[in-house]
């Protein structure tokens, strides 16, 4: 039997066929995130969010029908006339309470219309409208942001307390990275955003900070080993490495899931769970590769005089 | 062999099997399971309306936020979670829609009370007003009975240390405009600013009392101009959809665990089941009402808890590839990879509580079941899933490692 010894960095590379070394090539990771960072950023200044009714407010209108209706039938009526908004019906299915952006008198008489050919007569002296204001105020907006950022100090106090304030920084850029990432292509393909994507935001930002540390925490651990010559790249990489196949297994768990929810879900939960696959990807890409990275990044400028290359060992 | 080992995973699972057999009626049983939110499941639609002023004065837009801010509030401090309320400016209108509430009529009476709150001698002279008093809050005494807490500002606090003093032995009116809330006795001179009115037969009454003190008057009085149930606002038929999709997602995972871990596979299955077990009574307990959002959490959750196993097995085949025995590499793996969870279920955990303090609404259902999730999953792999990794190494000490995924070769 032989005795055991904790993996080297030259079997860790053997062990994984597609091994190459991440540490290395980071500027190209930096490279890519900005590549599709920037055009979000520059589209979040230029036009901004396309904030649904529960942000903007808009109309309601109190509609009673002859007979009794379905949900799908109003929704996909509205859809035909280029509208959306939640449908909820009550008074045994009879009567139902629309919520959609804030119409236009033209646009308002074409939904009618659709609605008494494809859904069914309504009793005209029922109908009730009116405009109302956004159920996502902007105090309630604000407010989630001020938690974020208190969560956000809170945190960056944890990891420093647990791991070093390098780490803490760096995972936070990566948190960063991950929501403005949703936020920005949300922003750049000008896809509505309601109050469900509050909660996918905050999903991809758990998932980000989670994923993170647990990569950290390996990197602490060989830190700690860490012998006199070796590169800290060296290090990271075989954190990494060490890790790859739980970062990979984890996050294509979680990605099945949610392209599950995506791809056969309804249309309800579409715009959810695109942002949590976009936002949980980049969670993951972003620990290998924008978290870990900044760290070696720091740690190689914190000392005196960095010569990069000159150490590594071959391998 | 281990008998005795096998015996006992023969019990757990048939255990697991029975809990979770009786557990489906009881959790999503439309009036006693867990509660569904809005979105999921409907609730109340309240229109309010503002009433034109006596004076004639005309009803600004804001007094129209005033008043939503405070009915707000009252919404909130009912503890009806995730409520909408959106005024309508042109018609003076206030629309208030609330999920799981028990009494709609009740809840409609506090929310739409305009009164201005004062105290007043026995005389009914007014002798303190609602802006002196900081907060209010139902509770219990220390007799057992309910109370309603009073806390004063610093000028509260001398006017009621002095009208206290002078009104010993007297009844002190407490009044919503010209109705009598409640009128308690004064036993003692109270000097800190903090009182306690005492006598109510429920917490939900004291509750109530507390939150019409505390909020603060509307600036215009409400009536209410419709009032129904409505249905789910995410669309029935498509929520069917995402449920059976969120269900096929599962059953991915779960294979996907078997395929790739084998024998842990199993155990992290069967941890699983353990682990939404024990958040789903928690949610039934506490009666966590369920939103989207708090669907979201409970998600990131489950991921995690995936991600414990999948980080204990990789960690167990580690140790195992670097020399140690079976038994020996579950010890170690679990612990080690229990230090490396620990600190991102601590800092995720943090920012559950962050939200949950501070956020409001959506905000709080997902900080709600993102934290008892996380709390879950840490427990379910202490208690459970060390034990049944345990005892299914214990069975044999000849087990072979590739169960475990492991090639010995590497």
């Amino acid at each position: 039997m032989q005795t055991g010894h904790p993996a080297t960095y030259d079997e860790v590379k053997k062990i994984h066929p597609l091994y190459f070394n991440v540490v290395k090539k980071r500027y190209w990771w930096f490279a890519i995130s900005l590549v599709i960072l920037i055009p979000g950023i520059i589209s979040l200044f230029v036009q901004g969010l396309n904030l649904g009714i529960d942000f903007k407010g808009g109309t309601m209108i109190d509609i009673t029908f002859n007979k009794v209706v379905t949900q799908t039938a109003i929704t996909d009526t509205m859809k035909s006339v280029g509208l959306e908004g939640p449908v909820q019906l009550s008074n045994g299915d009879t009567t139902a309470l629309i919520r959609t952006s804030a119409l236009e008198e033209d646009k308002r008489n074409e939904l009618l219309t659709a609605l008494q050919t494809k859904v069914g007569e309504y009793d005209k002296k029922l109908l009730q409208e009116g405009k109302v204001g956004p159920a996502m105020g902007q105090e309630l907006t604000r407010n989630a942001l001020w938690a974020l950022f208190i969560a956000m100090g809170l945190m960056i106090g944890y990891i420093t307390i647990r791991f070093q304030f390098v780490y803490a920084i760096s995972g936070i850029i990566a948190l960063f990275h991950d929501v403005i990432l949703v936020v920005g292509i949300f922003s750049l393909f000008q896809w509505e955003i309601d109050s469900s994507f509050v909660a996918a935001v905050l999903t991809v930002f758990g998932y980000s900070i989670n994923d993170t540390v647990i990569i950290f925490d390996r990197i602490r651990e060989n830190e700690a080993k860490m012998k006199r010559g070796e590169a800290y790249e060296d290090m990271v990489d075989k954190s990494i490495w060490q890790t790859m196949r739980r970062s990979i297994n984890t996050v294509v768990t979680v990605l099945i899931a949610l392209l599950s929810i995506f791809v056969l879900g309804g249309e309800s939960t579409k715009m959810f769970s695109l942002a949590m696959l976009i936002g949980v990807f980049s969670g993951a890409y972003s620990s290998i590769f924008i978290a870990s990275q900044i760290l070696v990044e720091i740690k190689a400028r914190m000392k005196k005089k960095p010569r990069k290359g000159g150490k590594s060992v071959r391998a | 062999m281990r008998r005795g080992n096998i015996f006992k995973l023969v019990a757990l699972v048939l255990l697991v099997a029975a809990v979770v057999a009786l557990s489906i009626k009881p959790l999503v049983d439309s009036v006693k399971g867990i509660p569904l939110g809005l979105d999921l499941r409907g609730g109340v639609h309240l229109v309010l309306q503002a009433e034109p002023n006596k004076n004639g004065t005309p009803i600004t837009n804001d007094d129209m936020d005033k008043a939503k801010a405070i009915i707000s509030k009252r919404v909130n401090d009912l503890g009806v979670s995730e409520p909408i309320v959106q005024t309508d400016y042109a018609k003076k209108r206030m629309v208030i829609d609330l999920a799981g509430v028990t009494d709609p009529d009740k809840a409609v009476d506090i929310l739409k009370t305009t009164a201005k709150l004062t105290f007043r001698d026995p005389q009914g002279n007014v002798v303190l007003q609602g802006d002196d008093l900081k907060d209010a809050k139902g509770g219990q005494g220390q007799d057992g009975g309910y109370v309603v807490n009073l806390t004063f500002s610093s000028e509260g606090t001398t006017k009621f240390a002095d009208l206290t003093t002078k009104l010993i032995g007297q009844r002190l009116g407490v009044f919503l405009d010209d109705k009598l809330l409640t009128n308690p006795t004064v036993n003692v001179p109270i000097l800190n600013g903090q009182a306690e009115i005492t006598g109510y037969a429920t917490l939900d009454e004291a509750a109530n009392h507390a939150v019409l003190m505390r909020s603060g008057s509307l600036p215009v009085s409400m009536s209410i101009a419709e009032k129904r149930q409505v249905g789910a606002s995410l669309g029935v038929d498509s929520l069917n959809k995402s449920i059976k999709a969120g269900l096929y997602g599962l059953i991915f995972i779960f294979l996907f665990m078997l395929v790739f871990y084998r024998l842990p596979g199993v155990v992290a299955d069967f941890s699983l089941i353990v682990y939404a077990l024990i958040v789903l009574w928690i949610f039934w307990m506490f009666r966590v009402v369920l939103t989207l959002p708090g669907i979201a959490g409970f998600i990131l959750s489950i991921g995690m808890a995936v991600d414990f196993n999948i980080i204990i097995y990789e960690r167990v085949k580690e140790e195992i590839r670097a020399g140690k025995s079976l038994r020996a590499g579950v010890e170690s793996g679990f612990s080690r990879a229990f230090v490396t969870v620990i600190d991102a279920h601590v800092t995720t955990f943090i920012a559950a509580m962050t939200l949950y303090t501070f956020g409001t609404g959506s905000i709080k259902g997902f900080a709600m079941t993102l934290g008892i999730g996380i709390i879950a999953s840490l427990f379910t792999a202490i208690t459970f899933t060390r034990l049944v990794l345990r005892l299914t190494v214990g069975i044999s000490p000849k087990m072979n490692t590739t169960w475990f995924g492991v090639r010995r070769d590497v």
